[in-house]
């Protein structure tokens, strides 16, 4: 390649050919490049500067420090009025990451269901299937989240008309209660000393295949044994102290665990709607597969099931896995769509409540961001890891 | 004009791709001119409204803005122009309110916004004068038989985040040792209908808007409005701090127009009145006696423009709260002399 | 008669487990579509002077039909909404040949599309030339506010995309960091925000009193935000067109700029048409979010409108109406996705 560059270049007398040459004019566009962004990023940060002096001034994160005075409806921990903008701060992203997680495992799974569904010989399930996916990604995601909420969620019967199973668990438009786990005091290192139990089990358990005769006979009983002693030790010991069951007292029910509507429609709304595009990323994939592999297995005497499973997945999961992040990337995005439903997520409670309370726009906006951007970062990143371990695996 | 051009060009630049500096579509410096000369020589006044709430602002079928609000933002600009139509209105949400009137978008924040403390002296914003006194109250099912709000103990309460209404119910809890739980929604269309629903035991807002909401409910009439408010919310005019003669000029609308009530000035008789009072105080207010309106750097007729086009206090409050509007009781917003708050200081 | 019962058995009712499915279906079917059909059909009123007049029990359209206009052209004066109409006439002119196969020189009509219908539409839409009067951006809005978004965004992201991809596959590493860090910063924030701080930041950011209209701001954001996902769609391509092909280039004596102008990025484009159609139908739908701004699209319009106090209450309606409005749009982009990918499909199978 640069031989013919060479070439041509070589009638050419010495300035010429230094601009000509490629590796010159990377440097120049390099260069170019370099003093277009510090030229932009000091004429930005001047303005600012200067905007903010003239405004008065008043920049910083001094607000998170401040009394919140307001509650939040749906916390994971510990949160009440007298607490600071930051514990809310704290509160909310948690909020986010559940719905996120929640979300992305919902969507995953029926995406994979919708994606098998059309696939399906059974003309109304594929063609229903097909309908669904239409119907969903060409309209709004936010009218379907207020859909689900209004439209399905609050179709429910009210708290004194719920729908139960025994006396523990109530359905009602407040949400879907049920008995909650009492932990004992002791219940972080226990539960600690039975995640170390079960791991420590589950490594034996898997190095046994190393030692060969009597040594494999005897480590081999130790990993189950360990698990067990474990897990025994840990209920025994009373970690669990009992269960709180729900209980209608007044206008509500009070004790339990709650699962809010908002957060089921929330859930519905996101994991739908990014279903429909993650059965259509499994179908392209499947469909990708050659049939021939399928032949292949099939003759070499393995069943569908298997074909699918051993054959067909691990081939379809390295086209898929891109795609996928992209989608699982704008789940965690979409979940600021939750302020429309009452879902107390990061942008409802920092981008709504605490902005209009403190007046501090653009910091709180930048934060946001930064949060959003930095979640979004590790999620691609960890996404990126498990798609390089999928490949190396497949050689 | 020449903003106008650049604003023109500036649109087909982005239009055939090319970004950036191009886009720049108007100058003028916001703090080296008076807000008022500002004004004219864009020749419009531009004003910050609410992006939709019923009764203050929001447009009608043909896209026209309609509201106890506009009907200020007409006055202002007939005051200024004689031409009640030289507005150009921005739809401003409860985030971004505070910001555009800061960084100098629109010249003044006419919307359902509290005068506080903090927005005056943290945010750096003039409260011109409170147009409209409400308090925060509650709507609630009749079959609660809720009569006062500490009541509701233990019940779920439907909001729209953006205003103090969250932190007035926490610090209602805290006050008098009760539990009222809160849900937070970002529009009212969600709200309402999560109380319609029973998700929620009741709604609560500013005492101007619970009405509306009310007669949103399939059956209105299954809905109380608690007489209890928890509390204060003076919405009013808000403007920049460094221009105390346009913040003038808002104040002293408000005022105009409560003492044209207050003399008995109404759209209907003003002509009548201006030629015929001899009452001072409606000779000063139709710009007949003395030079207020050029004290304001306006015309001497200024009140008498914004009256012709929008009546007094009461035309306006009748016109989208009174029985054939809303339906809202005029209470804390009745002249002081009927034991009201609304207090016109004097023209004098 | 017997034909049509091999079609049931073979498609509906060819296992147990089929038929079961299909019963399945079916029951959802009877649960959901007969009380929608009496909402939106059978007790339905069409026409009323306001919302006293309409039935309880079903949609209440006359509200739609009152201000079906406004939902269309915002607030658009009426006299002028002739020239949004043709607006949208000439944009199915300048499409047609974009999107039609077998057009000698399609390119240009694209470069038209792209470059030419843009001024011609913003001339007549914003007007002030040629004896038209101006309208203020702050009358635009309903649903041709959308597509004026989508279409500038997509206008001017598609040269930046195409600018950004073939910066991050550049072996020149500020060039490629650069790249990677701009898409990546605008993949990886809410669209919300990004409106968010358009709105706020950007007089912050610009010298004092210069302001920027609003729908400029919006567009801007929109872009650049489209920019990024437009970026790595056209990577997709650019990573689908064999080696080979830019080796044969370079080996023409072709430098970097001809090699992927002439080569490369005509056949990446192809590959990635229906990813495109993909990312507007996206960006589409994405355009409702501008209401935070202050900006009355469609759904900001119909979130407007249900605040009249003649109409309260009016929420179903009107959101039944702006998804359906979507949708037919939406789908129609849909489509000729799916049929590019199909024409794609069929090409690279021979």
């Amino acid at each position: 390649m640069t031989g013919a560059e060479e070439r041509i270049a070589g009638g050419r007398t010495g300035l010429l050919r230094l601009l000509s040459d490629e590796r010159v004019q990377g440097w120049a566009w390099q260069l170019v490049l370099a003093i277009a962004i510090v030229a932009a990023v000091t004429f930005f940060a001047h303005n600012a500067a200067e905007n903010l002096s003239r405004r008065g001034g008043s920049f910083g994160l001094g607000f998170l420090w401040q009394i919140a005075g307001f509650d939040i409806p749906f916390k994971l921990f510990d949160y009440g009025p007298t607490n600071l903008y930051g514990r809310a701060l704290l509160v909310a992203f948690a909020n986010t990451i559940l719905i996120s997680i929640l979300a992305i495992a919902g969507a995953t799974f029926l995406g994979f269901l919708l994606g098998v569904m059309r696939l399906s010989t059974n003309w109304l399930v594929r063609n229903l299937a097909f309908s669904i996916t239409e119907l969903i990604r060409n309209t709004p995601q936010l009218l379907q989240i207020i859909f689900w909420y209004v439209a399905v969620m609050q179709t429910l019967p009210s708290p004194r008309q719920s729908l139960k199973a025994g006396e523990a668990i109530f359905l009602n438009i407040r949400g879907v209660y049920m008995p909650a786990v009492v932990w004992a005091d002791w219940a972080v290192p226990a539960s600690a000393g039975l995640l170390a139990t079960l791991v420590a089990g589950a490594a034996l358990w898997r190095v046994r295949t190393r030692f060969a005769g009597p040594a494999r006979a005897t480590i081999a009983p130790i990993g189950p044994a360990l698990a067990v002693a474990g897990a025994f030790a840990f209920f025994a010991s009373g970690t669990i102290a009992g269960l709180d069951y729900p209980e209608l007292q007044g206008f509500n029910f009070r004790g339990g665990l709650r699962i809010t509507p908002e957060l089921v429609a929330l859930w519905l709304g996101l994991s739908i709607y990014s279903a429909v595009f993650i059965g259509e990323i499994v179908r392209g994939a499947v469909e990708g597969i050659s049939w021939g592999q399928t032949e292949a297995a099939r003759s070499l005497g393995l069943s569908r099931a298997q074909t699918l499973r051993l054959v067909i997945i691990p081939q379809a999961l390295r086209i898929i896995i891109p795609p996928m992040t992209s989608q699982y990337l704008n789940i965690i995005k979409s979940s600021s769509l939750g302020a429309a439903v009452a879902y107390p997520e990061l942008f409802q409670i920092f981008g709504g409540t605490v902005l209009n309370q403190s007046g501090r726009a653009i910091e709180v906006m930048g934060i946001l961001m930064a949060i959003f951007l930095v979640i979004n970062l590790a999620t691609s990143a960890l996404m990126n890891w498990y798609n390089r371990h999928v490949a190396i695996k497949e050689r | 004009m020449i903003s106008r051009l650049v604003r023109k060009a500036a649109l087909f630049a982005v239009a055939a791709g090319s970004f950036g500096i191009a886009a720049i579509a108007g100058f003028g410096d916001a703090n080296a001119q008076a807000t008022v000369a500002a004004i004219k020589q864009r020749g419009q006044l531009v004003c910050g409204v609410d992006s939709g709430i019923p009764g203050f602002a929001y447009q009608d079928a043909t896209g026209k803005w309609i509201g106890f609000d506009v009907d200020y933002c007409r006055a202002l600009s007939a005051a200024i122009f004689g031409d009640p139509e030289k507005v150009k209105y921005v739809g401003t949400t409860a985030k971004v309110r505070f910001t555009v009137l800061q960084s100098g978008e629109i010249d003044v924040l006419i919307r359902d916004s509290t005068l506080t403390f903090t927005r005056n002296t943290d945010l750096k914003l003039q409260g011109a004068a409170v147009n409209f006194y409400a308090g925060q109250g509650f709507m609630v099912k009749k079959s609660l038989n809720a009569k006062n709000v500490k009541d509701l103990n233990g019940a779920t309460i439907c909001m729209v985040t953006g205003a103090t209404l969250e932190l007035n119910i926490a610090d209602f809890n805290r006050a008098n040792n009760v539990n009222i739980g809160s849900l937070l929604f970002e529009r009212t269309e969600e709200a309402f209908a999560a109380t319609e629903s029973g998700r929620c035991d009741g709604y609560t807002d500013d005492t101007g808007s619970l009405a509306a909401a009310r007669s949103t409910m399939k059956v209105p009439g299954d809905w109380d409005i608690l007489a209890q408010v928890i509390s204060k919310e003076p919405l009013g005019i808000h403007t920049r701090q460094g221009d105390e003669n346009w913040t003038n000029i808002c104040k002293w609308m408000h005022y105009a127009l409560l003492n044209a009530e207050e003399t008995g000035v109404t759209m209907a008789n003003l002509d009548q009145m201006t030629k015929t009072s001899t009452d001072p105080f409606v000779r000063r207010l139709v710009g007949e006696e003395g030079d207020f309106g050029k004290l304001l750097g306006l015309d001497n007729k200024w009140a008498y423009n914004a009256i012709k086009v929008v009546g007094n206090y009461a035309d306006i409050y009748d016109r989208h709260f009174g029985p054939k509007a809303l339906g809202l009781p005029r209470g804390a917003n009745e002249q002081w002399y009927k034991g009201g708050l609304q207090y016109g200081l004097p023209f004098r | 008669m017997t034909s049509t019962l091999t079609w049931l058995r073979v498609n509906l009712f060819s296992s147990w487990t089929n038929g079961l499915l299909t019963v399945l279906v079916l029951g959802l079917f009877w649960l959901v579509i007969p009380p929608l059909l009496d909402w939106a059909i059978f007790n339905a009123t069409l026409n009323a002077a306001t919302k006293a007049q309409c039935a309880a029990d079903g949609a209440c359209w006359a509200f739609i039909k009152q201000r079906f206009a406004l939902f269309f052209y915002g607030r658009y004066p009426a006299a002028e909404r002739w020239r949004v109409d043709l607006s949208a006439v000439l944009l199915v002119v300048f499409l047609v040949p974009a999107m039609m196969d077998g057009v000698r020189h399609r390119w240009v009509a694209v470069v038209a599309l792209v470059g030419v219908y843009p001024i011609i539409a913003a001339l007549l839409m914003a007007g002030g030339v040629f004896g038209l009067p101006w309208v203020d951006t702050e009358y635009w809005g309903g649903l041709m506010l959308n597509t004026v978004l989508s279409f500038v965004a997509i206008a001017g992201s598609l040269p930046l995309g195409i600018v950004l991809a073939l910066g991050r596959r550049s072996r020149l590493p500020l060039v490629r960091y650069a790249c990677i860090g701009f898409i990546e910063l605008w993949r990886g924030v809410p669209l919300l925000t990004v409106l968010f701080m358009a709105m706020v930041m950007m007089p912050l950011f610009l010298p004092g009193g210069v302001t920027v209209d609003k729908l400029v701001r919006a567009l801007i954001a929109l872009t650049l935000f489209t920019a990024a996902y437009m970026a790595e769609v056209i990577r997709g391509g650019l990573q689908g067109v064999p080696r080979g092909q830019e080796e044969a280039a370079r080996s023409l004596g072709l430098g970097y700029w001809r090699t992927q102008g002439l080569v490369v990025l005509p056949q990446a484009i192809r590959l990635v048409v229906p990813g495109i159609v993909n990312t507007v139908v996206d960006l589409y739908k994405d355009t409702t979010l501008v209401t935070i701004v202050g900006l009355f699209d469609l759904l900001g319009v119909v979130n407007q409108s249900l605040k009249d106090s003649a109409w309260l209450g009016m929420a179903k309606e009107g959101y039944a109406f702006a998804a359906a409005l979507f949708f037919v749009i939406c789908w129609g982009m849909s489509l000729y996705s799916r049929k590019v990918e199909r024409r794609l499909a069929r090409a690279t199978a021979r």
